[in-house]
């Protein structure tokens, strides 16, 4: 086997480079791939919880890096999904206890086994997001609708150019449609033509994302009422594998004069 | 902004705005020309220029210009006008 890797990052921190590394992983396992997503953000370790997995830790990545114990020992089962491990990012240790060949090794070996490995990048531009590219094949750059983020995924981008591992493709994440419709938000346009690369995904700003964070299950996976953000993170795991989904539409109903204006403001 | 804010003097929306001023940084941020920069650049272009022409300071403008390809520095510097006749613009 040869297994993709796939690097999750964004430069700012808090705009859902977890959330969405839990989530894509999740929905790439229930679409019958073995999955794997590594924890990179060493010292402020998060995947474990966002995933519900954090009772089961004994290995974490440092582990498996220094030598402590084999690859294996430190994948922890999803038993939820068939074939979904978790490898967890060391606590109590920092960036340096990694290097990007250390990253490269690991994924290697994981590439013979798994179709997906997913990593989970920390905020900033330094070894930790240096580390969690090294081995990337494709990386998903995910921004928030709001000028720091956007500003700070348009670095990222230069730098992944630089590194050759660019352009990358784009999750906007956590936008509101109802600001977007009142005009203050950056709608999906506007940042795509400040950015210009590809859009991979936009998941809406969803409360039934933090309630799935409290329990533990990835929405991707809980489908919580059917949130939009559960649907939206699942055509992002079918546009990884090459597939073509359409983008769901997210324009809020508009009313008459909502109508008027968006006709006279467009002529 | 729409017709009927225009209509009743509102500011611009904020979504507007934030895209203005993502434009603006990025512009700098790629070229790696900080704003401070920029306005060094433009003295310095100022004190050349002005020992040969007629110049006012007030009226010169440099700007980092962006496309997808590349970066330009734009400079605008409008010659004080003798007799109505001898006035450029140097790119
Ligand atoms: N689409 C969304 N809707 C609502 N809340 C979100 C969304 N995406 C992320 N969040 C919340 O934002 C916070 C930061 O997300 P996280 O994935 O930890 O970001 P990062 O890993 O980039 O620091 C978390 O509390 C998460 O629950
Ligand atoms: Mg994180």
């Amino acid at each position: 086997m040869n297994g993709k890797v796939i690097t999750v990052t964004s430069g700012k921190g808090g705009v859902g480079k977890t959330t969405v590394t839990a989530n894509i992983a999740t929905a790439l396992a229930m679409l019958g791939k073995k999955v794997v997503a590594i924890d990179a953000d060493i010292g402020l370790r998060n995947l474990d919880v966002v995933m519900g997995l954090e009772n089961r830790i004994v290995y974490d990545l440092v582990d498996v890096i220094e030598g402590r114990c084999r690859l294996r020992q430190a994948m922890i089962k999803d038993k939820r999904q068939p074939d979904l491990y978790l490898i967890p990012a060391a606590q109590t240790r920092d960036k340096m206890a990694v290097s990007p060949s250390d990253m490269i090794l690991v994924c290697d070996e994981l590439r013979q086994e798994m179709d997906y490995i997913i990593i989970d990048s920390p905020a900033g531009i330094e070894r930790g997001f240096r580390n969690a590219v090294a081995p990337s094949d494709e990386v998903v750059i995910v921004t928030n609708p709001e000028v720091s983020a956007v500003r700070d995924a348009d670095r990222i981008i230069g730098l992944l150019e630089a590194e050759e591992k660019g352009p990358g493709r784009l999750i906007i994440n956590r936008l509101k449609p109802e600001m977007v419709a009142r005009g203050d938000m950056l709608s999906i346009d506007d940042v795509l033509d400040i950015l210009a690369v590809e859009l991979i995904g936009v998941i809406p700003e969803d409360e039934s994302i933090l309630i799935s964070s409290n329990r533990g299950t990835p929405v991707a996976m809980s489908g919580l009422n059917g949130s939009s953000a559960s649907q939206a993170f699942r055509n992002v795991a079918q546009r990884l594998q090459g597939e073509t989904v359409p983008f769901v539409d997210l324009t809020p109903k508009t009313g008459l004069l909502n109508r008027l204006n968006n006709w006279f403001s467009k002529s | 902004m729409n017709w009927f804010e225009r209509l009743l003097g509102k500011q611009e929306k904020s979504g507007a705005t934030a895209k203005q001023r993502l434009q603006m940084v990025l512009i700098h941020d790629r070229a790696d020309v900080s704003p401070g920069l920029l306005e060094q650049i433009k003295d310095d272009i100022i004190e050349v220029i002005a020992k040969r022409l007629e110049i006012n300071p007030d009226n010169v403008v440099v700007n980092l210009d962006n496309t997808a390809q590349e970066s330009r520095l734009v400079a605008e510097i409008p010659l004080l006008q003798q007799n109505g006749r001898r006035r450029a613009t140097v790119q």
